[in-house]
């Protein structure tokens, strides 16, 4: 257990040394919050109960998480592969396991941090409301969607053997995802019916819409309930469902292809 | 009990097979080194060793315990340096030290460690910005920050400049007199000769020569070099049955014999009735280097995957 704090807290450190990384999984999110907020004006959004920082408060908070726990975690551990790292460490008394947990945990600690700054910053700047008898159901999710989008980025890693591939591969799925699933774009009246279909296939859009809901008075309830037929009540329960599906199903895909040095042979 | 024994060891990638039924044994304080041209299969052997690669058949021990099934345990108490250099460009010198030192239950101190690879006075210092050697020492402090009862070198000084080979080698000479065993691989003749107590010439994946290098020499040495010092001067008068053994290279003559003791009294006998004068005169045995790239060389014909291994 020490062992797995004391990697953890090593990855972490590494993760501060890269301008590149801290860039992409704290800088951007913010910096789309205040540019879309200011591009859109923070107005009362057409159709939807929401103005524009509600929206993109937590759309964007679950876009840090994601490229925290998905791309980060995947390209991070393609490069050190790559140095011949993960090959280095299968020879030393640490057990693999403890390893791979410890880079899980670590991303987990920054997408936390990265989905902390983004929400006090909607909150502080543009006054997005906190609802908190929903704070437990949205931790629940933001929980889920880390851990689901860690076994992907580690099905990735698996996937591909280089850091070159693993890189386009994240950028190539998180971003038409990101597009397709309440994310960067918000939902309006012209959107056609299909896309919602398609991003319900994924568990992006599973993601950000039960962590979004968490923000919006049009639904009711603390997140508990089963979903209602209207769909007005606010219910996590499908989308922990979906999540959990892609979760483990990466996580096993992952186990089985994964490994530690794709160089050689 | 040998610290290492191998015994009929086979490996096959597809496509061909990296080392044939290999038979060795490493003992306890001894620096062992397996010597061989790239392909070899030095480092599929020492990967099998390290627990890294499974054998295809043979047997292999390493302190008494199987690579595979007791990885754990060996880990503990065997360190490594791989072929390649792994090490975050991120980390100071001393934070890379206390990373792998937290790993063993009986580390050594790190500033001793340290002070052993001569980088003390760099632990504050990125390893991105070390030089190669200084790279290759701070990996072999990784290798032995655990204490370890054996260490396996895949090749520590391949790429370096001379005097950072020489910084290694008075380090690995080091760790041998302390105690600890060395299983080292390396493509040159001259580390071999300057640190193994045994080695074993590897050549396509077959053991082609093994012993002391004194062994190896009075075993592989078919030929003496007898060489004098022509001064530009043609040898005048020589006996033909001689004549026809000398070359001259560079103005020095050269003659390569199996049998240089006869050799000998027809030169001086020619020598002393031309009054030549045979000051430079000199009599050596092949060289070991002589002796490697010759057993090297006599499969080099066939081609070598330099990659795989």
């Amino acid at each position: 257990m020490t062992m797995l704090f004391q990697e953890a807290l090593h990855q972490l450190k590494l993760f501060a040394r890269r301008p590149v990384a801290m860039f992409f999984v704290i800088a951007m999110p913010l910096m789309l919050l205040l540019v879309l907020t200011q591009l859109f004006g923070n107005e009362r959004i057409e159709g939807l109960g929401l103005n524009t920082a509600q929206f993109y408060t937590p759309a964007l908070a679950v876009f840090g998480v994601v490229m925290a726990c998905y791309t980060y975690l995947a390209v991070s551990t393609a490069t050190a592969r790559d140095l011949g790292i993960l090959k280095r460490i299968r020879g030393t008394p640490m057990p693999p396991w403890v390893y791979i947990c410890a880079r899980i945990l670590a991303v987990s600690v920054i997408a936390f941090t990265s989905l902390v700054l983004v929400i006090g910053t909607g909150a502080l700047v543009f006054g997005v409301e906190i609802i908190w008898d929903r704070v437990p159901a949205a931790i629940i999710v933001a929980i889920a969607g880390a851990l689901c989008f860690a076994a992907l980025g580690m099905m990735i890693t698996a996937l591909f053997r280089s850091s070159e591939t693993v890189q386009a591969a994240t950028s190539a799925t998180i971003m038409p995802l990101a597009f397709i699933s309440d994310i960067f774009v918000r939902p309006n009246s012209e959107t056609s019916e299909w896309i919602p279909v398609i991003g319900n296939m994924f568990p992006l859009r599973h993601f950000s819409v039960a962590f979004q809901h968490a923000f919006d008075h049009a639904y009711e309830g603390s997140g508990f309930a089963l979903p209602d037929s209207e769909g007005i009540v606010f219910s996590i329960l499908p989308h922990l469902g979906v999540m959990a599906l892609w979760g483990i199903g990466a996580a096993f895909i992952a186990a089985r292809f994964f490994n530690w040095d794709t160089r050689a042979s | 009990m040998p610290v290492i024994s191998v015994s009929e060891l086979i490996k096959s990638y597809p496509g061909r097979k990296a080392v044939n039924g290999i038979s060795f044994e490493v003992l306890k304080g001894e620096t062992f080194a397996l010597l061989g041209p790239n392909g070899a299969g030095k480092t599929t052997t020492i990967e099998i060793l390290e627990g890294y690669r499974l054998a295809d058949s043979g047997t292999v021990r390493v302190l008494g315990l199987d690579p595979q099934a007791d990885r754990m345990e060996l880990k503990q108490r065997t360190g490594l340096v791989l072929q390649t250099t792994a090490l975050e460009p991120e980390l100071t010198v001393g934070e890379t030290i206390s990373a792998f030192a937290r790993l063993y239950v009986k580390p050594e101190p790190a500033g001793k460690i340290l002070e052993a690879v001569n980088l003390a006075h760099l632990t504050g210092n990125r390893v991105g910005n070390l030089s190669g050697g200084q790279k290759r020492r701070l990996e072999i402090a990784l290798g032995i920050i655990g204490g370890p009862e054996l260490l396996f070198l895949d090749e520590p000084t391949t790429g370096l400049d001379p005097e950072a080979r020489r910084k290694i080698w008075t380090l690995i000479r080091r760790l041998n007199e302390e105690g600890c065993t060395i299983l080292l691989s390396s493509h040159y003749m001259d580390e071999v000769k300057a640190l193994a107590d045994r080695m074993a010439i590897m050549v396509d994946g077959s053991i082609a020569a093994e012993g002391r290098p004194e062994e190896l020499q009075t075993l592989h040495a078919t030929h003496a070099t007898i060489r004098f010092d022509t001064f530009g001067r043609p040898l005048p008068g020589m006996p033909a049955a001689l004549a026809g053994k000398v070359r001259v290279e560079h103005g020095v003559a050269v003659i390569d014999t199996p049998d240089p003791v006869p050799v000998l009294h027809e030169l001086t006998s020619w020598a002393i009735q031309h009054k030549v004068d045979l000051a430079s005169l000199s009599v050596s045995r092949q060289s070991l280097e002589d002796i490697y790239l010759k057993l090297a060389g006599r499969r080099a014909a066939a081609p070598v995957k330099e990659a795989a291994e």
